[in-house]
């Protein structure tokens, strides 16, 4: 047997106090998909970054191809044959695809003799490797999906024989993502070593040959993917069992509670984000849009949330008309509509991050009477209510003091849902209430929207995530280029029928 | 106005265009590689006071001008630590160099000359001479008996010191280095994505140190051009705003070189005719402006024929520009053709006259409409000003 592709041995890392790496040991084997799964801050990047020169390790080892290798920089990774494709892409937004492959690999001083061979290169390896992608197409007119494919034509053009993926499918839609699998096989074929860090079980079964699971800084398993099952492999991730499916009950849906009709918006540039939107939501209900980012669902959310106005249209919350288009088109006058409201990017709509936590618990609600002292706010008492919040919705570390930027992703989810559905929204408009938010916090986020459901209330839930969607609605509605392009029952659709929707086609084929 | 008071209108505009154009191909170069430049003015001031205290010391120019590059490199140098080794907020660095030039200039030729913060006069050696070019006029005597084109050459061409030549080169030289070369397109990188340097492998520091010293050079030269070529000596405060208007070309040429030239060239011109009509009469200042808008549709149309020529742009391109240019030459020649003491509207108009305090602020005008964006959206760099912290 040949000598694995990557063995590292014994691998240890600290930051200050927090343990990130503790003896991590992992060995790859040459031409294997190698999936690392683990929750958020439980060391999988910083194993990678080790691996890819950004950090030194305090102790271990690296063994590429048999051979015990430093790797003090990315120069050094590059050299050892190691390409990564970053969650957030590394390229030059406005860059051709042909520059942003050469950059730090050109041939000379000079960049045309650079540019004609790396063309001829890139049209070779698309065609090997099935990765379309023009050369001379400009990154910021490519799709998401395609921007990656320029990020994995990089490392090749690098001659990376390992490649580490991270999170590759984050940003992808489904038919995309199964495109970049695709390529990934490709890729094995040809003898690539491939690692893919994720947080999805789906996929982990899907393309892996052997996975490895991370919990609190420590490799806990390596088992072969024939041999597990997601929920073995979410109960190694988090320490205890793990319900991957949401349990509820049947919708019993009320009144009315919203009703959108004929809703516009145009934005600042003149293009038509949304094209007459109608839609109702019922007391007691879940309405699931969903849809590749990017197709109005965002402008949805922010109408109805009053951050933008809408171009024309009527919107009525239980029979009573609100205004989207005037004076009255802004987060507070909604809130006290009873509106909340817990938007798609928690950290740049949801929360301030330098602020702390009991700080980031009062806005948009500052002005509720038991926040007031006089003139002044009560900050004790807004602290008092944090610290309650943060018992209830189990945010850790429960400390009011902390900034936000100090929390993990899935505990600055937890303090905002405290916030907006703890005073019992009639609707709660949720944007991507998981994006980024690891296992354990993604049931007790799903647990809280079911029970608001439960109690009465009407919920608009926007998602990427399919699963999410299928998994929490009652209804589902699917937006293409700012129209519902259609609607389903969750019982009644699939994720391969939802796709179809999501790319536009209408047509109903071959649901069940 | 007669040809010969056009072709030294130009002529002066060159000059005067020449320090904002090296400026704003130093701040090119910063701003590109993401390091933002309000010390433009400080550098240009610090070189152009070391420049014209070394060459009358030394009794030559040269000396003087490698003493003013070093001036400037060194600042630059000091800003480069600050924004980039220190990580610190880049404009203020830039401001605290401009205080920081302002002040020690005057102090120091204080301190070495006693002449209330200037440097003595300089002559022969000690000054950038102008250059008369082969078989070019060089006194407006006979500059005047020439042909058109004759008077073009020796007026408009010929006669300027060597450092104008140098700077007009360096714009072709800097679209070279920007866009065909590789490190070109590590400098354009950097100042857009600095994570994509680092990932790729390349130093993101040493790349933008290379851009803030190249900067430092360029200003230096402007500096010097200042102080030895344009004015012969060194005087209190001499640049005058003029790092600070060369930002505002930049941003007008939206970080390009070719641009940065036309952008650089219509402050010159405003500068030039401020000095030259000190109180005009608003027929007068009509016609010049139709004059300018002839020019500006002139070149458009020049360059849209050549984009015509490389198959980049259809007929169609040509015709607004074409349009514009005859309807303004037209309406310049038209003004310039009637009468003021013939009575009607030519005599109403020529009854204003435009005070001297308007011509001197229009290239100041002009900064606050391409800063208030009526030129269409400038998008800078898009990691300039922020210093690069690599991420987990």
């Amino acid at each position: 047997m040949t000598a694995p592709a990557i063995e590292l041995k014994g691998i240890s890392k600290a930051f200050g106090p927090v343990q990130a790496n503790k003896d991590i040991s992992l060995s790859v084997q040459k031409g294997a998909i190698h999936g690392i799964v683990g929750e958020n801050g439980a060391g999988k990047s910083t194993l990678m970054s080790i691996l890819y020169g950004f950090y030194k390790a305090d102790k271990g080892e690296i063994w590429i191809n048999g051979q015990q290798t430093s790797i003090p920089d990315s120069q050094a990774a590059i050299r050892a044959g190691i390409g990564m494709v970053h969650q957030h892409f590394k390229l030059v937004e406005n860059f051709t695809v042909v520059e942003n492959v050469i950059l730090g690999a050109e041939d000379g001083a000079m960049l045309r003799p650079s540019i004609s061979k790396a063309r001829k290169v890139l049209l070779d390896l698309e065609q090997e490797y099935g990765l379309e992608v023009n050369p001379d197409a400009v990154i910021e007119d490519l799709s998401v999906g395609h921007q990656q494919r320029v990020e994995i034509l990089k490392q090749l053009y690098r001659e990376a024989d390992i490649l580490i993926l991270d999170e590759p499918t984050g940003v992808l839609t489904p038919s995309e993502a199964d495109q970049l699998f695709r390529i990934l096989g490709r890729l094995k074929d040809e003898g690539k070593t491939i690692i893919l860090i994720t947080h999805k079980l789906r996929e982990i079964m899907d393309v892996t040959d052997t996975v490895s699971v991370m919990r609190r800084g420590e490799m806990t398993a390596t088992v072969k993917t024939a041999e597990t099952s997601p929920a073995g492999l979410a109960e190694l991730m988090v320490g205890r069992k793990v319900l991957l499916e949401v349990e509820k009950n049947a919708a019993t849906p009320g009144e009315v509670v919203l009703d959108v009709k004929d809703l516009r918006v145009v934005d600042g540039t003149g293009v038509e984000r949304l094209k007459s939107i109608s839609f109702q939501i019922r007391a007691g209900e879940i309405l699931g849009i969903a849809g590749v980012a990017g197709n109005g669902q965002s402008e949805l959310l922010e109408v109805l949330g009053g951050m933008i106005p809408a171009t024309s249209g009527s919107v009525t919350l239980h029979g009573q008309p609100i205004d989207i288009t005037g004076r009255e088109s802004d987060g507070q006058s909604r809130r006290r509509r009873g509106i909340g409201h817990v938007p798609e990017d928690r950290q740049v709509e949801g929360l301030i991050m330098p602020y702390e936590a009991w700080e980031n618990v009062a806005f948009g609600y500052h002005h509720d009477p038991k926040y007031q002292a006089g003139i002044l706010m009560n900050n004790s008492a807004i602290k008092a209510d944090c610290a309650e919040k943060m018992e209830r919705y189990d945010v850790r570390p429960p400390n009011p003091r902390l900034p936000a930027r100090n929390f993990s992703g899935g505990n600055q989810q937890k303090i905002v849902v405290a916030r907006e559905m703890d005073r019992h929204p009639d609707l709660l408009l949720v944007g991507q209430p998981t994006r980024g938010v690891d296992i354990g916090a993604i049931e007790f986020i799903h647990k809280q929207i079911i029970a608001l459901r439960d109690a009465g209330k009407a919920v608009l839930l926007v998602s990427v995530e399919l699963d999410e969607i299928l998994g929490l609605s009652d209804r589902i509605a699917v937006m293409f280029d700012g129209v519902i392009s259609g609607e389903r029952l969750p019982e009644d659709t699939n994720e391969g029928d939802l796709g179809l929707l999501m790319a536009g086609v209408t047509e109903r084929q071959g649901a069940a | 106005m007669d040809f010969i008071t056009i072709l030294q209108l130009l002529d002066s505009s060159i000059r005067l265009a020449t320090p904002l154009l090296l400026a704003c191909l130093a701040g090119l170069f910063s701003e590109r590689a993401g390091i933002f430049d309000i010390g433009l003015e400080g550098k240009m001031l610090a070189a152009a006071f070391f420049s014209a205290a070394i060459a009358f010391t030394s009794g030559s120019v040269w000396v003087g001008l490698l003493t003013g590059v070093a001036a400037s490199v060194a600042l630059s140098g000091l800003h480069g630590l600050a924004s980039i080794t220190f990580r610190g907020n880049q404009l203020i660095s830039g401001v605290a160099i401009n205080f920081l030039a302002a002040g020690m200039t005057v102090v120091i030729a204080q301190t070495w000359f006693s002449q209330g913060g200037r440097t003595p006069a300089l002559t022969g050696d000690a000054r950038f001479e102008e250059i008369v070019l082969p078989g070019a006029a060089s006194r407006i005597r006979d500059i005047a008996q020439q042909s058109p084109l004759g008077q073009i050459y020796s007026e408009l061409i010929s006669g300027h010191s060597i450092l104008v030549y140098i700077s007009l080169l360096i714009v072709p030289l800097s679209w070279w280095v920007l866009y065909r070369t590789r490190f070109g397109l590590r400098l354009r990188a950097v100042g857009e994505n600095p994570a994509a340097v680092d990932t790729a492998g390349i130093s993101v520091v040493g790349l933008r140190y290379a851009a803030v010293i190249i900067c430092g050079v360029l200003c230096g030269l402007a500096g010097a051009y200042l102080a030895t070529g344009l004015s012969a000596g060194f005087v209190k405060d001499m640049s005058a705003g003029r790092g600070f208007i060369a930002l505002a070309a930049l941003i007008f040429a939206k970080w390009r070189p070719w641009h940065a030239l036309g952008a650089c060239f219509l402050f010159g011109f405003l500068d030039a005719a401020g000095n030259r009509f000190q109180n005009i009469e608003l027929l007068t200042f009509l016609s010049l402006t139709f004059l300018l808008l002839a020019a500006v549709s002139a070149i458009m149309l020049v360059i849209r024929a050549i984009m015509l020529a490389r198959g980049k742009d259809t007929a169609r391109g040509l015709l607004t520009p074409g349009i514009a240019l005859v309807v303004s030459v037209g309406l310049a020649l038209g003004l310039d053709a009637l009468d003021p003491e013939a009575g009607g509207i030519a005599t109403y108009l020529n009854t204003f006259v435009l005070p001297v305090q308007f011509m001197q602020a229009l290239p100041y005008i002009l900064v606050v409409v391409i800063l208030a964006g009526l030129v269409g959206k400038a998008i800078p760099p898009r990691a300039g000003g922020e210093p690069y912290v690599k991420e987990r």
